[in-house]
């Protein structure tokens, strides 16, 4: 571990680092770290694992997520869609008689409104994922990082970025150096 | 951890010992060799030769399919062997047959999820894709069916200049509704578990183009926690999305049996017994199919025995349900008194197609017995052939269903024998080329193993928490119900 602080030029524009990452080698290392940025007060920053580890979401302090209600009004989008479209299909714009069965009829439709309704939430629990976590974004600064390749295989990271009100370039580290990271490093921005 | 006292070394991890948990994951793999493992499958320069064989003859089927396709499209339906009365010949039992199986693969990635079944971590992967290929060949044969192929899109509602609005009165269009919206929410499903995995093989790539690839198919994942968060979510409101799609698909496909009148179709039992039937024969594909992977892709420490035992448990669990279904359709036809429901049962069962009848209950309800017995759940030759047996009995179960119900109905006058041609023998063999094709393109090109699913059962994913400890948690588990002792915060920060 590194006890030089590097001057990061404060005054300097052009050079404003994306932020600091601190490398971890167990899931309890992360969580303990994760506890202590969270009650430092930060709110720019996040934590990385090769898997969704259990329990660090209470350790960052996250809110539950609002998918479940994206999910819910696609499904009802759906079922909406199905029965209207069945209704004014065979009932109003192309009406037939087919044997005897009345050209509209609510047991009748329950399939394929059923079928609508997990096709549209189905859409919505993927692109409203997607679209809450800002992916696709193909380029992130941590993708400068050699180091952060691994946070995909075997190694916990966590990311405070500059532009967290309370970020300073050396208490941070300090910081980030003393919750037990074997690592820290600049990330450019 | 501490050992039990088993020999693990040995690949046996299918002990009952109640206070010890068996690991799902064996050989001492710690998160990167476990990556090594399944990535380095995919990042070989060369496959196996056993796969360069298997592809070849998979290719070749593929080829004969669609050979057969384009001889059927260019001199019509008459080269099959469908007749009157026998309208629904190999085509549509092909397609409820190659539908069946997809189910499996749904139960698995999606049913287990939801019933905590940690064990599925390892076959889920495979289980899905095994689905969409399924459904990839099981939505060729409507498609031909329908005679003039060209005009097969007129099932959608599609707007056209004719003014006309597909009949949404009938089971055949909830069959297409069903099965497209299955087979889209499937790739969904697929797709999404894979993100993570396919940013594993970016961060892993050597080469450009590889990075390239995988990189744009994982669409800048960055194993964030924040997005991790979500992903849990929508991972588990897709599994309880999937879990009664899945249930509904093979039940609209068996309306289309009993909405009709005929004898022997004509029941409200179909539904449950449809789906029973499909779960039985998908866990079979995922046996016949990954008894092979596994052993040419060294993956016997992922994909142990305890998977491939739990499976072989699932396979005659469900072949009982799919005996009591066949036992209810004699017992109905009896006690109805309805004596053309009585002449069909019995006339399925001496009838003409005797034969087949004697297959599917040999392969059906016979063969899945031996399963009973540890030793033969363990072994796998047995397993193997015998996941082969069930495949073969689940065919001609839907071939009795189809063909010996429609050969002889009300009148006498209108019986009638069918008989495949050629063609139709063809095909069929070329719709498993074009499932092995796809198939085997999977296991060279994508991780055939959720790799970060696996590693959150390891114990390296759990911190130590006493009496919480173990392989029990899992994500997809909402965790804001939950009190962890570490939450409490430690009063040591000076």
């Amino acid at each position: 571990m590194s006890t030089e602080i590097p001057s990061t030029g404060e005054n300097d524009v052009a050079a404003t680092p994306f932020g600091l990452l601190a490398e971890f080698e167990t899931v309890e290392a992360l969580v303990r770290a994760a506890e202590r940025v969270r009650d430092e007060g930060y709110t720019r920053w996040d934590s990385y694992a090769p898997f969704a580890v259990h329990g660090l979401d209470e350790a960052m302090g996250l809110d539950r997520t609002g998918l479940p209600r994206i999910v819910f009004l696609a499904g009802l989008t759906g079922c909406i869609f199905g029965l209207v479209l069945q209704w004014w299909t065979n009932g109003v714009n192309y009406p037939f008689v087919i044997s005897g069965k009345p050209l509209f009829g609510l047991p009748v439709a329950i399939p394929i409104a059923f079928e609508m309704t997990i096709l549209f939430a189905a859409f919505g629990a993927l692109l409203g994922m997607l679209g809450l976590n800002g992916l696709p974004r193909l380029h992130h600064p941590l993708f400068k990082s050699e180091r952060f390749r691994r946070a995909t295989t075997d190694r916990f990271f966590i990311a405070i970025e500059a532009s967290d009100p309370i970020f300073d370039a050396q208490d941070t580290r300090r910081l980030l150096e003393d919750v037990g990271s074997v690592a820290v490093e600049e990330v450019e921005a | 951890m501490s050992e039990p006292a088993v020999d693990v070394s040995g690949l046996d991890n299918t002990w009952d010992d109640p206070t010890q948990r068996a690991p799902l994951i064996l050989g001492g793999h710690d998160l990167a060799s476990v990556t090594d493992a399944i990535a380095g499958i995919v990042e070989r320069p060369q496959p196996p030769k056993a796969w360069w064989i298997a592809f070849s003859i998979a290719s070749l089927g593929t080829i004969t399919l669609f050979a057969m396709v384009a001889y059927l499209l260019w001199v019509g339906i008459g080269v099959w062997g469908v007749m009157i009365p026998v309208g629904w010949g190999f085509a549509i039992v092909n397609f409820v047959f190659w539908v069946g199986i997809g189910h499996a693969g749904t139960l698995i990635s999606a049913i287990l999820f939801l019933l905590r079944q940690k064990w599925r971590t390892s076959i889920n992967r495979f289980a899905e894709a095994m689905t969409i290929f399924a459904v990839v060949c099981a939505g060729l044969f409507p498609a031909i069916h329908v005679g003039r192929a060209w005009f097969a899109y007129w099932l959608f509602p599609i707007p056209n200049q004719m003014r006309m609005w597909p009949n949404f009165r009938s089971p055949l269009l909830w069959d297409v509704f069903a099965v497209s919206t299955y087979a889209t929410v499937s790739l969904l499903f697929w797709y999404m578990g894979m993100i993570p995995d396919l940013a594993t093989l970016r961060d892993r790539a050597r080469t450009k183009l590889r990075q390239i690839v995988y990189g744009v198919l994982a669409l800048g994942w960055r194993a964030s926690n924040r997005h991790w968060h979500r992903f849990e979510m929508a991972y588990l409101l897709l599994a309880a999305l999937a879990t009664p799609l899945v249930l509904s698909v093979h039940s609209v496909v068996s309306f289309d049996f009993a909405v009709a009148i005929l004898p022997g179709w004509h029941s409200t039992l179909f539904p449950p017994y449809f789906v029973a039937g499909a779960i039985f024969s998908g866990f079979a594909m995922v046996l016949t199919v990954i008894i092979p992977a596994r052993q040419y892709f060294g993956l016997k420490e992922v994909i142990t025995i305890r998977h491939l035992e739990n499976m072989a448990k699932i396979l005659l669990a469900t072949g009982l349900m799919v005996a009591i279904s066949y036992a209810t359709e004699f017992f109905m036809a009896w006690y109805s008194g309805n004596p053309f429901e009585s002449f069909a049962l019995l006339n399925r069962a001496l009838g003409p197609y005797a034969w087949a009848f004697a297959i599917m209950i040999t392969c059906n309800v016979i063969v899945p017995q031996v399963f009973w017995f540890r030793s033969m759940r363990r072994n796998l030759w047995v397993l193997w052939i015998g996941s082969i047996l069930v495949n073969v009995g689940m065919w001609f179960e839907r071939f009795v269903i189809v063909v010996s119900s429609l050969s002889r109905d009300f009148l006498p006058s209108s019986w009638g024998y069918y008989k495949p041609t050629a063609v139709d023998l063809l095909t069929l063999a070329g719709s498993f080329g074009l499932f092995f094709t796809l198939f085997l393109l999977f296991l060279r090109f994508l991780p055939m193993v959720g790799i970060a699913e696996v590693k959150s059962v390891m114990p390296q994913a759990h911190l130590d928490l006493g009496e919480h400890a173990g392989q029990g948690d899992y994500h997809g588990e909402i965790s804001y119900q939950h009190v962890y002792p570490y939450v409490e915060k430690e009063e040591d920060d000076s």
